[in-house]
Order: structure tokens, then C-alpha cells, then sequence
């Protein structure tokens, strides 16, 4: 029977062969981009913003978050949110003996 | 952005956001697992960053660069193939997933190679040349058997996944408004991509 | 309409989906019936940890060896822990009443992946083997305590990478368990019940169900890094090969943690059901139960630092998780006192599932304080290791949990099998119980603070007394859980049937037959409002 969930329409959004050749050639462009400023500048931040970027495009687009219901986006940020609080949490113990 | 919408059909006993959110649900926890090891990774890095970085020079890093192309374009003609099959251009659907498991094969013998290579040179847990090394060092490379073995696993299982897939287009059981199961490997195969976009520069390009 | 009127269709044990025997319970896809599955094996495994506890009380009777080594008491307590952990409080409630209620509960006829569902039960199955396992062969069962801390869990050639490897598959259970729960709460409610009209037994499950979702893996791919340092030797966390014992303990914790609220927010979410119906009253502060329950899901990943003051870590990393120990303790406090509002003026029946809920409260609150004095980082530092903290988290895991659990068998027995149990016996096993718990776990909290440490087979002189008290308690408390077991089994074969609704309550359990038939509802229910609307007339 019906749910009261908001992603309820029945209707699902295609995305078009020409924008899935765009986000893979963005895709492409950035690595391409990530190689380059690591031979520039060892930085593992710009790396790992770049890496965000690719992630998220690959999210939003060939995932279709961009285009489902929000809740998904929404319980993927949580799920995020709790993994990167390990992570600060164990650096308060490593980074500051 | 350009889209069309369609029309899934509606089954009483089907539903296909469940299950979509059955398969994120999975995801997330294999995010998790992995996680553990990033974590670890982050640790070590964070306390032994000249070993990291010599540990990271035994890698190619124009293999790794091939295999994330080969990777971002596996992802790429997964997606395609879902544009497809809610089009009904079911040889083009079919011929895209083939391409992802014949990306997933090229990924893997290239891992087999790199890997091969470093254990030649003894280059492996337990191996002499492995023994050798100083101890940040050694932790590098167990991070990254540990992390690209998990990864290839993956890919592994995500290949056989999409294998599934192709066969159910062929018996009619995936059809243009009933496409869940394809979705959902497709979802998988994004996670494995997802993990290698991360993998790659941490591994490769401490430069 | 007379509610005491079966219908005529079949209950769902008897429904057989054309299997026969044992094949119509273990290929079944039924969440009533793979909930009693999991109710029978986790009492069988339930009682090898009771055996186990016993055996350690029998030693520690009196100073010295008494009937055992001291190798073999380690591997004693190590696999009572692992058991009573792995294979009891953690599945207990979710997996036994959590399936069986929950989909009812919701208005639904099942959860959202049945066939999953059962896959569940088969990895719980295999891992109990794998862990039971240990007892028989090889150097015997791990002897690292349930917790496996490296270096020792690396070195030691007891079975640890079985019993690791127990846990793991155990971990995989619990996450599809978890997984199958937030898309049938997400998917599958009846019509009209909105997210803030389903009942707090399936709030705290949900909350539960993150928690057993996100923090599970972990555990998993830790455990797989000691089988790896085990075979490969590698320095994962060996400080003369370049790594850290200490990053062991985090990712461990990181887990481990969490798995406690795992256990106890089902148990609140018991509790939530049962005070409205044996108060007669609505439940107060609906929302604010819901939230703490979110709350302390989200706010449990980040205090785990707290088992691991003493370990090494740095000052500022102890003070910023003693302080997020404290935050997380608000929401429980918060829950005690929306529990006894709602008692307050409410018409009370002490049967036997109240009296146990009553007992909850009573002992989670001993070991919520208890908790806090372990939270406290200056008191920890003296307490850590002692039998202070085996007295605080027995009380809240037995006191807590397991009292919960047994509350939950007396609420929903009647509406699961048809049969009432002997109401007398009930009540006199759970003084027997009560007291017993009391006798055996108060005298720990005691001879921590007197310095006496855990995981030792033996003991100064001076803690004889508190000793003996203990274990006379735990033997009381072991004639309370044989009275519970003989009423139970006895009600279950020559029980008087039940009605509908012996307890009076108001959700949607109460409105299908005893058993319930195989889809749970004649008809999808339409929901027009809350789940503890008490009226003073009948309707």
C-alpha cells in the first residue's frame, strides 16, 4: 500500500546520454587536474578537496542523488558526518600527545 | 540539465524505493568499513610522513592514473547503460554492462601486475625486502595490500553483480520501467569507483 | 464486539507454507516465526554465558584456585563475555521482539526483506558455532578477555582468530538486522501513522538500527586486521614494528561503545510500551523520548574514549571525551523521569512485566550513576579495572537490558503463543531475581572502590566477605530464572488460552488475534492516532 514517504512520485528523472558523457569528462578533467597539482604541491588537503569534488559529482550524477528523494542525501551526510567525528575524535588522542 | 521522466509500473508487491534505500543503507556500511582502514591510514600518515611518502615511490603511478580512468569510465558506461535500459535500447544497455566487467577485468590485471612486481623484489608482508624496511614504512605497505586487496575484492563482487544484471535484461526480468536491480548494481559499482577516487591520490601522489 | 472471540483463520504457527517439521521453522520467511528462532537459540547460548557466570562465581568463592587454573578462568570470563555480549544482549531485544512486534507494531505484515531477515538468523547461527567452537579444540577458547586487546590477542595461542571471526559474522547479522528494520519503518507503516505516531518500541529500534548500521563495520574490519597481524605479523599495532597498541583500543571502542547503547535503547523502548499500559495513562513527553533516544544514537559514536582513560591517551583527548560521557548521560535521565511522570496518577497494575520494568528502572539507575563515576575522569583513573565497573555495567546490561528482555517475554508472551503464564510464580521469580541481582552485583561495586581489580582468579583476603555475598546472590538469583523458565514452559504447553488484550493496552498488537495469523492484520489498519490515547471509557 502507499507510503507517506516524500520520494512517493511514481515518476523517475533520465538523465540525457550527452550529460553522462559531460560528468565523465569532468570526471576525466580532474584527475587529470589532481595528478598535476601533486607534482606542483605535495598538499594532501587540495588532493583531498579535489577527491571530494570527483565523489561528488559521481554522487549527485551517476548516483542520482541529485535527482531522488531527499532523504537519501540527507542520511548519506549523517553517515558522513559520524565517520569524520572518528576520525577528529582519534586525532585528539594522536596529534596532540 | 536535460531529462525526461517515465513512468515505473506499479507492482503491489514491489518496491523499488525500498529497495533503493535498502542498497544505501548497504553502502553506507561498506563506507564504514573501509572507513576503519582510512582511519587508519590517517593515523599512521599523520605520524610518519617521510616513510609514507618513500613507501609511496615503489608505486607507478601511470598504472594507477590508467586504472582510475579505467575506473571513472567503467562508472561512466554503468550510468549510461541505466539511461539505456529506461529508453529500451536493451543491446545498448547489455553492451555497456559488458564493457564495465571487461573495465573490471583490465583493473584487475593491472592490480595483479603491480602487485606481482612488489613481490618480486620481496616486497610483501613477510617478504625480505618487506622485513627491511623501517617500521613507518612497513605499516605504508600493509595499508596498502589491506586497502587495494579489499578494493579488488570489491571490484570483484561488483563485476559478478553486474554480470547478474545482464542476464536478467536477457531473460526480461529488467525491463525500461522495472530496473531496480540494475540500479542498485550500478550503485555498487559507484562505490567501488567512489573508494579508488580516495585510494588513488593517498596512495599514489604522496609526492 | 466480543474481543475474546477467535477467528477462524489460522494463527501463524499454524500456517506450515506446505514445509513440514523443522523445514517449516528454519526456511521459513516469517518474522514471528524467525523471531521465536531467534529467541530459542539465543536462550540456549544464554544459558552456556549463565553456566559460565556461575563457574566464576564458584571460583571466586574464596581466595585461591578452587576449581580451576588461571588460564582457564581467563578463557572463563572471556567467552561469558563474548556469549552473553555477542550472542545475548546485543541481538536479544531487536532480534527476538523487535521482529516478532515491530512490523505488527507499525501496521505492517512484514519487514521490508524477509528472505534477508532469515539470512540473519543463519549468520547469527554460524557465528555462535564458530564461538562456541573455541571451547573444543586447539589451545581452548581466547583467553584475552571479550575486549581482545593487542598485543596479548596477537601473541597468544588461544583461539582468538576464531572467535574473532565469530564476531565478525555475528556483526554482518546484526547490520542486515539493523538495515531490514530502518527500511521497513521508512517503507512500510500504515496508512495514517506518521513518523510521530508509531510507537516508542519502534523508535528506539530505529534509533538502535543506526547504531547497529554505522558502527558494526568497524568492529568488523578491525577484527579482521587482528586476524592479519595474527598470520601476517605486520606492526598494525606492534610500537617495535612502527604501530600503536592504543589505535587498537580506539578502533574497538569506536565500536564497542556504541554496541551498549545498541543494547539499552531497545530496552527503553520496552519499557516505553509497558509503563503507558500498566499506568493506564498516555505516555509523557512522547517527543522528547523520541529525541533522546536520537540523541544519545548520535552522541553515543563519540564518547568511547572514555573506556580508555588510563591507556595512554593524551590529557586534552581525556577531558574532551569526559565531557562528552556527561552529555550522553542527559537523554537517559530524561527518559527515567518522562517513565515515572507517566506513572504519576495513573492507575498502576504491578503485574509481572510492570514489576520488571519497575525493577529497570530501579537498577539502570544504579548503573546510570555508577556510570557517571566511571565517566568522571579523575574517579576512573582509580576505578578503571576494578570491580567497580563490572558492578556498574552488569547493573546496566542485566539490571538494564536483561530485565527488560524478561519484561518484554511476561508483556508479549500471551500475545505470541495464545497462553498465560501463572501470575503468582511470575511475581515470586522476580524477587528471587531482584534480590539475587542485587546480592551478587552490589557487593562489586563495593570491593572496586576497596581496590579490587577484575579479570583476576584471585583475591586479597580482605575481599572474602563481599565475595561469598556475591556468590550466594548469584545463586538465588539462578532459582528466580529457573521459576521464570519452568512458568514459561508450562504456559506454553498447558497454559489457559488468552484473550486479545489482557493487558489493556492501546497499540496495534492488542487488536489482532492470539497467535496473530500469518500477515498479522484481516485488514491494513488506517491510523487516525497515537499510540497511548487512554480514554477513561472503553470505546
Amino acid at each position: 500500500m502507499e507510503n507517506t514517504e516524500q520520494y512517493h512520485k511514481e515518476e523517475h528523472h533520465i538523465i540525457s546520454y550527452a550529460d553522462n558523457l559531460k560528468v565523465w569528462i569532468a570526471l576525466l578533467f580532474l584527475t587529470w587536474l589532481t595528478i598535476t597539482i601533486a607534482y606542483i604541491t605535495g598538499s594532501v588537503a587540495i588532493a583531498l578537496v579535489i577527491a571530494t569534488i570527483k565523489a561528488g559529482i559521481v554522487l549527485a550524477y551517476f548516483m542520482h542523488l541529485k535527482f531522488d528523494s531527499r532523504i537519501l542525501t540527507i542520511l548519506l551526510l549523517v553517515t558522513m558526518t559520524v565517520f569524520s567525528g572518528f576520525i577528529v575524535l582519534t586525532f585528539f588522542d594522536f596529534a596532540l600527545r | 540539465m536535460s531529462t525526461t521522466t517515465m513512468n515505473i509500473a506499479h507492482d503491489e508487491h514491489r518496491d523499488d524505493q525500498a529497495s533503493k534505500l535498502g542498497m544505501w543503507l548497504f553502502l553506507f556500511t561498506e563506507l564504514l568499513l573501509f572507513g576503519g582502514l582510512f582511519l587508519v591510514y590517517s593515523i599512521y600518515r599523520n605520524l610518519n610522513i617521510e616513510a609514507f611518502r618513500a613507501g609511496s615511490a615503489h608505486l607507478d603511478i601511470f598504472i594507477g592514473a590508467v586504472n582510475t580512468v579505467v575506473l571513472i569510465t567503467s562508472s561512466a558506461t554503468v550510468a549510461i547503460s541505466i539511461t539505456a535500459i529506461q529508453n529500451k535500447h536493451y543491446r545498448l544497455a547489455k553492451n555497456l554492462l559488458w564493457f564495465t566487467i571487461l573495465a573490471a577485468v583490465v583493473f584487475m590485471i593491472n592490480k595483479y601486475f603491480e602487485w606481482g612486481h612488489k613481490f618480486e623484489v620481496g616486497l610483501y608482508p613477510g617478504g625480505d625486502e618487506f622485513n627491511a624496511l623501517p617500521g613507518g614504512e612497513r605499516l605504508y605497505f600493509v595499508l596498502y595490500y589491506f586497502m587495494t586487496g579489499l578494493h579488488g575484492l570489491h571490484v570483484i563482487i561488483g563485476a559478478i553483480f553486474i554480470g547478474v544484471v545482464i542476464a536478467k535484461i536477457n531473460k526480461g526480468k529488467q525491463t525500461y520501467n522495472n530496473f531496480a536491480l540494475h540500479e542498485n548494481a550500478g550503485l555498487y559499482w559507484h562505490l567501488v569507483d567512489l573508494i579508488w577516487i580516495f585510494l588513488f591520490p593517498l596512495m599514489y601522489l604522496i609526492v | 464486539m466480543d474481543e475474546n472471540v477467535t477467528k477462524h483463520h489460522l494463527n501463524f504457527f499454524e500456517e506450515t507454507g506446505g514445509r513440514k517439521g523443522i523445514f517449516k521453522w528454519i526456511f521459513s520467511t516469517d518474522h514471528k516465526r524467525i523471531g521465536l528462532l531467534y529467541f530459542y537459540s539465543i536462550a540456549s547460548f544464554f544459558m552456556v554465558g549463565v553456566t559460565l557466570g556461575l563457574l566464576m562465581r564458584l571460583e571466586l568463592l574464596n581466595p585461591g584456585g578452587q576449581i580451576m587454573e588461571a588460564k582457564t578462568y581467563n578463557s572463563v570470563f572471556t567467552l561469558h563475555g563474548v556469549i552473553m555480549i555477542f550472542l545475548f544482549i546485543i541481538p536479544g531485544i531487536p532480534a527476538v521482539f523487535g521482529n516478532i512486534m515491530m512490523p505488527i507494531l507499525i501496521g505492517a505484515k512484514d519487514v521490508a526483506f524477509p528472505r534477508v531477515n532469515l539470512l540473519s538468523w543463519y549468520l547469527y547461527v554460524i557465528g555462535a558455532i564458530f564461538a562456541l567452537s573455541t571451547l573444543v579444540f586447539g589451545d581452548g577458547p581466547a583467553d584475552t578477555g571479550w575486549t581482545f586487546y593487542a598485543p596479548y590477542s596477537v601473541n597468544t595461542n588461544t583461539n582468538v582468530s576464531m572467535s574473532v571471526l565469530a564476531a565478525f559474522i555475528l556483526g554482518f547479522s546484526s547490520i542486515l538486522t539493523g538495515l531490514n528494520f530502518l527500511v521497513t519503518m521508512h517503507r512500510m507503516r500504515a496508512p495514517g501513522m506518521t513518523w510521530f505516531k508509531m510507537p516508542l518500541f519502534a523508535w528506539g529500534l530505529y534509533a538502535t538500527a543506526w547504531i547497529q548500521l554505522l558502527a558494526t563495520p568497524i568492529i568488523g574490519i578491525t577484527l579482521l586486521m587482528i586476524v592479519a597481524e595474527r598470520f601476517l605479523g605486520v606492526g598494525l599495532f606492534d610500537p617495535s614494528l612502527g604501530g600503536d597498541p592504543i589505535l587498537y583500543q580506539h578502533l574497538f571502542w569506536i565500536y564497542s561503545h556504541p554496541a551498549v547503547y545498541v543494547m539499552v535503547l531497545p530496552a527503553m523502548g520496552v519499557i516505553s510500551e509497558i509503563i503507558p499500559t500498566f499506568s493506564q495513562r498516555k505516555i509523557f513527553g512522547y517527543k522528547a523520548i523520541v529525541f533522546s533516544s536520537l540523541f544519545i544514537a548520535f552522541v553515543g559514536y563519540t564518547v568511547w574514549g572514555h573506556h580508555m582513560f588510563t591507556s595512554g591517551m593524551s590529557g586534552p583527548a581525556r577531558v574532551i571525551f569526559s565531557i562528552l560521557t556527561f552529555l550522553v548521560a542527559i537523554p537517559s535521565a530524561i527518559k527515567v523521569f518522562n517513565w515515572l511522570a507517566t506513572m504519576y496518577g495513573g492507575s498502576i497494575d504491578l503485574k509481572p512485566a510492570m514489576l520488571y520494568a519497575l525493577g529497570f528502572i530501579f537498577l539502570f539507575l544504579i548503573g546510570g550513576l555508577t556510570g557517571l563515576v566511571v565517566g568522571a575522569l579523575a574517579t576512573d583513573v582509580h576505578l578503571h579495572d576494578t570491580y567497580f565497573v563490572v558492578g556498574h555495567f552488569h547493573y546496566v546490561m542485566f539490571g538494564g537490558t536483561g530485565f527488560a528482555f524478561i519484561a518484554a517475554l511476561y508483556y508479549w508472551f500471551p500475545k505470541i503463543y495464545g497462553k498465560m503464564y501463572n501470575i503468582k510464580w511470575a511475581n515470586i521469580g522476580f524477587w528471587f531475581m531482584f534480590i539475587g541481582f542485587n546480592l551478587l552485583y552490589f557487593p562489586m561495586l563495593i570491593v572496586g572502590i576497596m581496590g579490587m581489580p577484575r579479570r583476576y582468579f584471585d583475591y586479597l583476603p580482605r575481599f572474602h566477605l563481599p565475595n561469598i555475598i556475591s556468590t550466594v546472590g548469584s545463586w538465588i538469583l539462578l532459582i528466580g530464572l529457573i521459576i521464570m523458565i519452568v512458568n514459561f514452559i508450562k504456559a506454553k504447553k498447558h497454559g489457559a488460552p488468552a484473550v486479545k488484550n489482557p493487558w489493556k493496552g492501546r497499540t496495534l498488537e492488542w487488536s489482532v488475534d492470539s497467535p496473530p495469523s500469518l500477515e498479522n492484520f484481516d485488514k491494513v489498519p488506517t491510523i487516525t492516532e497515537g499510540p497511548y490515547e487512554y480514554h477513561k471509557e472503553e470505546d
